[in-house]
């Protein structure tokens, strides 16, 4: 494909989007990952969310 | 199921897990049709191979405008009817909204350095898409600035709901003043002002990226609510360690 006399241009704007787009995605696996494992460490320690607390308001 | 039942954390989690692996699969298939498309459009008459820049370019400005409209949304949700569900929404789609308007300006002053001549003008249209991006910061800041998420939530949704006032402003620029860039070829009253050769990619990249949206969002959505709940745990602990 002849990208003409700009194609640093293109290829640079391609290249921004696509370490843009892995980013955001790395950014929600890790923070998913982390997440996870902070609760399985708190509720593997016996600390669980209370009963009766309306889910609405606590997450 | 009603619509209400939804807005219940724990049934989100068990229904947004039940769709993610769906979304995240027609994300990549669209992408991957959408990148086919692009590598056989045509070159612009005028702009050669360098009109190939719209297919990231546009999108990403499309998306960092709905995001925005999102977020006002679920401003609304958390003043009006203080959901956390509405303030999850928020707080996850502002970095996606940051990024992907990060996106749109670089793109841009990249495509515009050897069309215009010149990576930047202050006209209208990009000053008002830099403020958006601004704003983005912003909010992000203001979420790390005020440690009670419902708090927080509040602030951050006064703050966008003024913000979206400069929506208008962007989508209006280039025809209420004299811009460098160019009019709305896509969303505009009357047929799109664009052959379909360069319309059918440009439309299918739009859904592969708004599809990456609602992707990232559901699973971003899903890391906050986590996250709340191990602040809860950790506050709970915290009592019990104190002997309350």
């Amino acid at each position: 494909m002849d990208l003409g006399p700009y194609a640093a241009f293109i290829v640079g704007a391609y290249s921004v989007a696509i370490l843009i787009v892995a980013a955001l995605i790395a950014w929600v696996l890790i923070d998913q990952r982390r997440q996870r494992q902070l609760l399985s460490d708190l509720e593997s320690r016996g600390i669980t969310r209370r009963s009766g607390r309306s889910p609405e308001r606590h997450l | 199921m009603p619509l209400i039942d939804l807005a219940n954390p724990t049934r989100f989690l068990t229904l947004s897990g039940r769709i993610l692996p769906w979304l995240s699969a027609a994300t990549l298939i669209v992408f991957a049709y959408g990148i086919v498309q692009v590598i056989g459009a045509p070159n612009d008459y005028q702009q050669g191979a360098t009109a190939k820049i719209m297919y990231i370019h546009v999108p990403a400005a499309w998306l960092s405008m709905f995001i925005w409209g999102t977020m006002s949304i679920a401003a609304l949700g958390t003043l009006v009817w203080r959901h956390p569900l509405a303030d999850v929404a928020a707080k996850a789609a502002a970095p996606i909204g940051a990024a992907l308007t990060l996106q749109c300006l670089i793109t841009g002053s990249l495509w515009g350095r050897p069309m215009w001549g010149t990576y930047w003008v202050w006209d209208g249209r990009l000053t008002s898409v830099l403020v958006l991006f601004l704003m983005y910061l912003g909010v992000l800041a203001l979420w790390r600035t005020i440690e009670e998420p419902a708090r927080a939530a509040r602030a951050v949704a006064v703050l966008t709901l003024v913000g979206a006032l400069n929506l208008p402003i962007i989508k209006f620029s280039v025809d209420w003043w004299s811009t460098l860039h160019q009019p709305a070829s896509v969303l505009r009253l009357g047929a799109p002002a664009m052959h379909s050769s360069i319309l059918t990619p440009l439309l299918v990249m739009g859904l592969a990226f708004f599809l990456l949206f609602f992707t990232l969002h559901l699973a971003a959505m899903r890391n906050e609510i986590m996250r709340r709940r191990v602040r809860t745990l950790m506050l709970m602990q915290a009592d019990a360690a104190a002997g309350h």
